[in-house]
């Protein structure tokens, strides 16, 4: 059966109708099943979790994430999604994500709320301060070696690739050799 | 993976060993089973435990943790003794017809290691081919001669007999010999098996050669490059693959290249050490070209005012022979050798084998960084369990930043298919995409060494960063700027001969994109961020956002969905798919095709036209697989060692017990007190049984983000750990016991869960347990440990803290990742003896 992306959601609607009430499908209960996202701004992501790549859309409206579902264009996943790729609404609609720059000091049994610029600042003068005590020129043997021992690194294989590119780049330009990720373990 | 998912639909036979799929990849049974109902597909699968993977498998054969190879190399000797093998591919695909020096001598003849082996290390100029007087390699084409690669196979795997390989794996002799046969049918041209594995093979001190085995097996039986072929690495994360070939890796830059060293000073220097070169006159060699690679990538990094000379001396340079990967980079933190650590979208507190001994490693330090969505173990490490923060001095930044679906951007699948994300909505609070955070740090420490200065600050202050502007207070970063640089334009106009068609030449403008990486350049008049990715963007705008549905294969090849690397090819070796005269092994499974003028099909890989005479594995220098592979640390053929915790005296195969090569943290001036290990030399009471850390479903690596979303955590709720019904009978343990799981490094409680799905193997006339224990959990999900006003509290809490807690510092020789999957442990009831 070939069915656009459209005519999917109406025959899931239809579907879902029908197994929800377990008798013939009522107009208004169709109507109701899709209202969800009536009015929503549609975009397609790539689930977050494992790397099959299952295409999902996403469901807007006022700035919100309402929906969130398989996309059936894919043909990775043609619409399938597993228990967490069915669950990435909950990753954008939930009251746990850290919404603020978190600072706990030397010693602090606490977290302190920071601002961004405040945290930039501090870790820009900790980033100096550590690679000018660490940074060697040449190695034991006299070799130019132009590296930062005294910072180290891991991650991320949760970032974007374009991230990954910049971020090898500024550990590089740091002078880095301790960088590693999800990837070694 | 060498295929990708859709194309799990060709297949005929998968073994599925090493991975459960049913579980942790869940959407790729879709495909698995499509190939079941519309071909009549068999599944095998492997496993010490009756995964979802197994129930839905035709043939299932249990086998003990660890013994991979011993099971896989009785294959080898099964497919070879009944000549099952594709004798046409690996003659002229292979190495099976080199001839090797004489003076290697294999284990089975030298105790149980090859030739070479002085001080845990090999010296391998042993492993090397005989040669011509012009440095040709000396070949015997009916691979009768002793030395040929194909006969000095046959005699390693001479000793893994059906009988010897049941006695160490504790899988039945019939159950081995109905794999060997299922498995080894597809080695007929129209036949087509494919592997699955995971972390089930990565993890182990034999890692690497675990999945050497299998790619040999996969080229006897001629399964490399054609549709339902292949081995696929089944990937734990949505983007590992692009982190990979990003080079978030100390060993490599991106595209695979290897990082420069000390002893090579300079950028000629690099490229003449890292550039292969071969003397067989019919290979491509494409590594050949790694200095137009080199330097398109150092023109990426410093811009056109750095000449890429000057730009590789800037950047870092490794020791020659270093290793700063994971247990090496965490020993070295709790030795107190890093003020600052970054930990970026990482969880180490909880993914870190010997979790215990990474925690007590970030108290080492001055100051850590920590980005990620939710508050976790290792940005809060100063106040977990055992911690007292009055005496921890570590400044922390926990820094919130964007879920996927807040910012764009692209990532790359298992089966290299590089997809683009869309942004749907803001960043909830004052969260940000990683990209603006890192802009930030990046221009901000720019900013102190133009003030202040500092040592080398050329290399900071010299490196350009176009990727976004300043919006308000913060910079902007844009991933299309990004992308554009990654694929790579040309820094001058200038005028090329088409490097695939002789005689045609184009003409590029400065800022024009490289159309892909065969036109990238060695002088500096090129950049690109990451050669494999040169092609992803074409004037058409960026591919990985394409949504086509054409299929004109049928094959499931998709060519018109996003992009694939390189140069948008979705099978690769696909060279090998067809025969030395240009025509596919199996006309029903064409990946490509020539149609008198040129291939069709997908981007065709490594063939030039019919009957060129060129092998089709062009990445190796000599152009063909290798059977024989002297690169690995551990010996050019796979031989089967005893995991370096297992549950039996020796190695029944030879008098070498555990991989000679490996790095042992526990030899005195190596590791640190913490690294500890039991049943290494002889079995250890107090830890009587094997464990294995596995997934579930429901939760994601560490559980970094899944605790937090309610629906999940509610599927599953907690740290268990499954035991079978003899042992939990043993032990008086019945399924909900509360019980205590604990190896030589730390304990973790968990509940029971009593199953049929894990059965005593009988190793060597004995019967020995193993258990598994899923690794998603930490405390922070917890109720009973302490919140403070303010803290995030889980809307659904989980019990129980990491499986790693339990896990050995110790690697595999050649990729140093941890073996998680084969460990000893004890499992009591709470409370009980």
């Amino acid at each position: 059966m070939n069915v656009s992306r459209r005519g999917f959601l109406k025959l899931s609607g239809a579907v879902a109708a029908v197994s929800g009430l377990g008798i013939s499908l009522k107009p208004t209960a169709a109507h109701a099943k899709e209202l969800k996202i009536k009015y929503a701004k549609e975009t397609t992501t790539i689930c977050p979790y494992c790397s099959v790549g299952c295409s999902i859309i996403v469901s807007t409206r006022d700035g919100r994430v309402i929906n969130t579902e398989g996309d059936p264009d894919s043909p990775i996943n043609k619409g399938s999604l597993c228990s967490k790729g069915g669950s990435i609404y909950q990753m954008a609609v939930n009251e746990n994500r850290l919404g603020k720059p978190l600072y706990r000091a030397p010693f602090a049994s606490e977290w302190k709320e920071v601002e961004w610029d405040w945290a930039f600042e501090k870790i820009a003068e900790n980033v100096k301060k550590s690679r000018d005590a660490s940074f060697k020129r040449t190695n034991a043997k006299g070799e130019l070696v132009n590296r930062t021992e005294g910072i180290a690194s891991v991650g991320s294989a949760a970032m974007d690739n374009e991230e990954c590119y910049t971020y090898q780049k500024f550990l590089r330009g740091l002078g880095l050799v301790y960088i590693e990720h999800q990837a070694r373990i | 993976m060498t295929n990708h998912w859709v194309d799990f639909k060709n297949t005929d036979v998968f073994l599925i060993m090493g991975s459960n799929p049913a579980s942790n990849h869940p959407v790729s049974f879709k495909w698995i089973m499509e190939a079941v109902e519309k071909r009549g597909a068999k599944i095998i699968c492997v496993d010490p435990r009756f995964t979802q993977s197994a129930a839905k498998a035709h043939l299932y054969a249990p086998l003990r943790s660890g013994t991979d190879i011993a099971f896989l190399g009785g294959m080898i000797k099964y497919i070879l003794d009944n000549k099952l093998y594709f004798e046409e591919y690996i003659k002229h695909y292979t190495n099976a017809t080199f001839l090797v020096n004489p003076a290697l001598r294999l284990p089975g003849d030298n105790k149980g290691v090859f030739s070479g082996l002085v001080n845990g290390k090999y010296e391998k100029d042993t492993w090397s081919y005989q040669t011509d007087a012009n440095g040709v390699i000396r070949k015997d084409p009916t691979m009768k001669d002793k030395n040929c690669v194909f006969q000095l196979l046959k005699k390693h795997y001479a000793r893994y007999t059906p009988e010897l390989v049941s006695r160490i794996t504790g899988t039945p002799e019939d159950k081995l010999i109905e794999v060997y046969k299922l498995y080894g049918s597809t080695g007929k041209p129209n036949k087509a098996g494919v592997e699955l594995y995971a972390m089930g093979w990565t993890q182990h001190t034999v890692g690497a050669q675990n999945i050497r085995t299998m790619a040999i097996i996969q080229l006897l039986l001629g399964n490399m490059g054609i549709a339902g072929g292949g081995v696929a690495a089944l990937r734990g994360e949505s983007n590992v693959q692009g982190s990979t070939d990003y080079a978030l890796l100390f060993h490599i830059l991106p595209g695979y290249m290897g990082i420069p060293t000390g002893s090579m000073p300079t950028l000629s220097a690099y490229n003449d050490k890292r550039t292969p070169k071969t003397k067989e006159k019919n290979s491509l060699n494409w590594w050949k070209n790694f200095p137009k690679y080199s330097s398109s990538f150092l023109r990426a990094m410093y811009g056109e005012n750095v000449r890429p000379e000057e730009a590789y001396a800037m950047i870092p340079k490794i020791d020659d022979g270093a290793n700063y990967s994971w247990l090496n980079l965490f020993d070295q933190m709790y030795k107190e050798k890093f003020t600052g650590f970054f930990a970026w979208g990482m969880n180490p507190a909880c993914s870190g084998a010997h979790s215990n001994k990474v925690r007590q490693a970030l108290s080492k330090l001055d100051w850590m960084v920590n980005v990620n969505l939710f508050d976790n173990e290792t940005g809060s490490f100063w106040r977990g369990p055992g911690m007292d923060p009055a005496k921890i001095k570590t400044e922390v930044f926990m820094l919130p930043c964007a879920a996927s679906i807040e910012k764009e951007g692209s990532i790359t699948n298992s089966g290299r298919v590089m997809q683009w994300r869309y942004k749907a909505v803001n960043p909830v609070g004052d969260a940000l995409p990683d990209g603006d955070i890192m802009s930030e740090i990046f221009l901000k420490v720019k900013a102190l060494y133009e003030k202040k200065g500092g040592p080398h600050k050329d290399a900071i202050t010299k490196m350009p960063w176009p990727y976004g502007k300043m919006v308000g207070k913060h910079f902007h970063y844009d991933p299309h700027m990004v992308a554009r640089e990654i694929n790579g334009y040309f820094l001058v106009d200038k005028k090329l001969e088409n490097p695939t068609k002789k005689g045609e030449f184009k003409e590029f403008k400065k800022g024009d994109l490289v159309p892909s990486f065969a036109w990238l350049q060695d002088d500096g008049s090129t950049c690109s961020g990451n050669w494999l990715y040169c092609n992803s963007i074409s004037d058409k705008g960026n591919l990985a956002m394409r949504r086509g549905q054409a299929d004109a294969t049928g094959l499931g090849l998709y060519p018109e969905w996003a992009w694939s690397w390189p140069v948008n090819r979705r099978i690769i070796y696909n060279g090998a798919s067809v025969d030395p005269s240009g025509n596919p092994w199996d006309p029903t499974r064409a990946v490509i095709k020539w149609n008198g003028e040129k291939w069709v099909g997908d981007v065709p890989d490594g063939v030039g036209n019919p009957g060129s005479g060129r092998p089709p594995f062009i990445m190796k220098p000599d152009g063909v697989a290798h059977l024989f592979g002297p690169g690995m640390a551990d010996g050019p053929f796979p031989e089967h060692y005893e995991p370096l915790e297992c549950p039996i005296e020796g190695n029944l195969l030879s008098p070498q017990k555990n991989n000679p090569v490996v790095k042992r943290f526990d030899k005195p001036g190596v590791g640190s007190d913490l690294d500890v290990y039991s049943n290494v030399t002889s079995c250890d009471p107090r830890y009587p049984f094997i464990c294995s850390t596995y997934r579930v479903s429901e939760h994601w690596q560490t559980g970094v983000l899944t605790r937090w979303c309610p629906w999940l955590a509610e599927m599953q709720p907690g740290m268990f750990v499954e035991i079978g019904e003899e042992l939990a009978k043993e032990k008086g343990i019945v399924s909900g016991d509360r019980c205590i799981v604990s190896s030589a490094r730390g304990e973790v409680e968990c509940s029971a869960i009593v199953t049929p799905r894990f059965k005593p193997f009988t190793v060597d006339g004995n019967p020995i347990h193993q258990i598994g224990i899923p690794w998603h959990f930490g405390w922070i999900t917890t109720k009973d440990r302490v919140y403070n006003p303010g803290d995030k509290k889980a809307e659904v809490f989980t019990h129980g803290d990491s499986a790693n807690l339990l896990v050995p510092t110790i690697g595999d020789p050649n990729t140093m990742i941890p073996e998680s999957k084969a460990f000893m442990a004890n499992v009591m009831k709470k409370g009980g003896k």
